[in-house]
């Protein structure tokens, strides 16, 4: 009876965040629009619903409506297999994330390296769906996305080794604890290198612009998903975002102190914001990460593929290493501000 | 020592910051979309739309078929026949013009000596089936009827520069 309970209520959490997340990557789609139309001096969708604020409703129905197409050439299981593998992935990162100080679905003592699995497994629904599609631009997609995710991996786990030795652990909630004391004490002033060096690659390993050559539509027609169509394209375009929202709300955890309110130790503020849930403060840091994304796609112009790699292999993976030789120094010897 | 300022400039990301600000401040500026349908942008008295024939106040068509449109028009879009009307007046029996072959050029307004046919502000049309892209003299002539004032304003206006 009781293990039934304890399902029930993890059925129940699941739900409630697989929906919230949904329902919120549908938006970003939307806020996609409207933010990068007001960078170009437009005012983007405005015409369904008020505001224009039912155009994701809208463009989800038209996708469900569509013909899935299935090439005559293609692999048919692991067409169907791919854009699973990328959903699914996408999705059950969230179960470590933690929302408050209580709130988390898993509060598991390897948080950090279930991340990392599940993020490396994610380039897989690329990779499949690359190859499955058997058509020359979906598999260069695929062939750049595998190199891409595989240099920028590295720097990632590079850049968390440094936060896991900060925090001299790897469950998320005792990372967020650590961070405890005011904006000061979070890990991005500490590890600052580290926490650049984990937002590009962040970005890089989303796919998203300047790094999105395993799109590029200019190029590669739509790259790895050029042979999907309706309900399947739409997975593959929800396990983007949610894997843009994913990543956002690591950085958030991990540098900037989670659902730890930003007053700390300030007298009079700590206890006049003291009424905020953490998960609001969460979602405020989420946020900005996410607008940066928009930001980014909207400002910067596509990396050149030699670039991506120059920039990966000769520039974020020394300066991680430097960094964590730093940091380390600094744990064992119990240097600085931070790590006394 | 010059590349050491180079590194110091791209570790501070000063290049990327500098292209962040400037679609920042558009972020915040006034936007220039215009919600056509609902909004239109100010148009020329000389905009050349869609095709009418005008007639005189008192209802007389004005067109006498000397044929110059059909002769100066570059692409071969107006086909005219005319014949003595009972009156003993000359006037076109078959005034065709193709929209498909229509260059929208206007030379065909200049030539007229009776202002006759003349290029309306007109210019959101459309054909739902074949054929309609032929405009016939009753279409023509509807259409003139239907837009004489603004015609006839756009004219006026024109009328000291030609």
């Amino acid at each position: 009876m009781e293990g039934l309970l304890l399902i029930g209520t993890i059925i129940v959490k699941i739900i409630a965040i697989i929906l919230v997340l949904l329902l919120s990557v549908a938006y970003i789609t939307f806020l996609e629009r409207k933010v990068m139309s007001y960078m170009q001096s437009r005012i983007g969708p405005n015409r369904i619903g008020p505001l224009g604020l039912l155009q994701p409703i809208a463009d989800v129905i038209k996708l469900l409506n569509k013909e899935i197409i299935f090439p005559e050439a293609s692999n048919r299981y692991l067409f169907i297999v791919a854009p699973i593998i990328s959903l699914g992935t996408a999705l059950a990162a969230w179960a470590v994330i933690p929302f408050d100080k209580t709130a988390v679905l898993a509060n598991i003592n390897a948080g950090v390296l279930f991340v990392l699995a599940l993020s490396s497994l994610g380039v897989y629904g690329i990779l499949i769906a690359g190859w499955a599609s058997n058509s020359k631009y979906a598999m260069f997609g695929a062939l750049r996305a595998a190199a891409q995710s595989i240099s920028y991996e590295i720097s990632m786990g590079f850049a968390l080794v440094g936060v896991m030795m900060a925090a001299g652990s790897l469950n998320f909630q005792t990372i967020v604890q650590a961070q405890a004391g005011g904006i000061l004490h979070w890990y991005w002033l500490p590890l600052f290198p580290l926490f650049m060096v984990y937002w590009i690659s962040g970005v890089a390993e989303t796919n998203r612009a300047p790094f999105d050559v395993a799109e590029g539509e200019s190029e590669l027609v739509a790259g790895f998903h050029v042979e999907y169509s309706g309900a399947m394209f739409a997975l593959f375009f929800l396990a983007e975002y949610a894997n843009m929202v994913l990543i956002s709300a690591l950085i958030a955890v991990m540098f900037l102190g989670g659902w730890l309110s930003p007053f700390q130790g300030v007298p009079y503020l700590e206890s006049f914001f003291a009424f905020v849930p953490g998960f609001v403060w969460l979602l405020i840091k989420l946020s900005f990460f996410l607008f940066c994304y928009l930001w980014f796609r909207a400002t910067f112009p596509r990396y050149r593929y030699d670039q991506i790699m120059r920039l990966g292999w000769k520039v974020l993976l020394p300066v991680t290493i430097v960094w964590i030789g730093a940091v380390a120094m600094a744990v064992h010897f119990n240097i600085g501000p931070w790590f006394a | 020592m010059r590349r050491l300022f180079q590194y110091i400039k791209d570790f501070s990301f000063w290049d990327l910051l500098t292209g962040l600000g400037l679609t920042g401040r558009y972020f915040f500026k006034r936007k220039v979309t215009v919600q056509y349908p609902e909004e239109k942008t100010p148009m020329s008295p000389r905009f050349r739309g869609i095709h009418a024939l005008r007639r005189y106040s008192n209802g007389e068509e004005r067109c006498i078929a000397c044929k110059l449109c059909e002769a100066v028009c570059p692409a071969l879009a107006i086909t005219i026949d005319a014949a003595p009307r009972e009156d003993g007046s000359r006037r076109t029996t078959l005034y065709d013009i193709d929209l498909f072959k229509c260059v929208y050029c206007g030379l065909c307004e200049e030539a007229c000596p009776v202002d006759a046919i003349v290029l309306t502000r007109n210019h959101d049309y459309h054909f739902e089936n074949r054929g309609e892209n032929i405009l016939t003299k009753e279409k023509l002539l509807a259409i003139g009827d239907k837009y004489e004032k603004q015609i006839a304003a756009d004219r006026a206006e024109e009328e000291k520069y030609r």
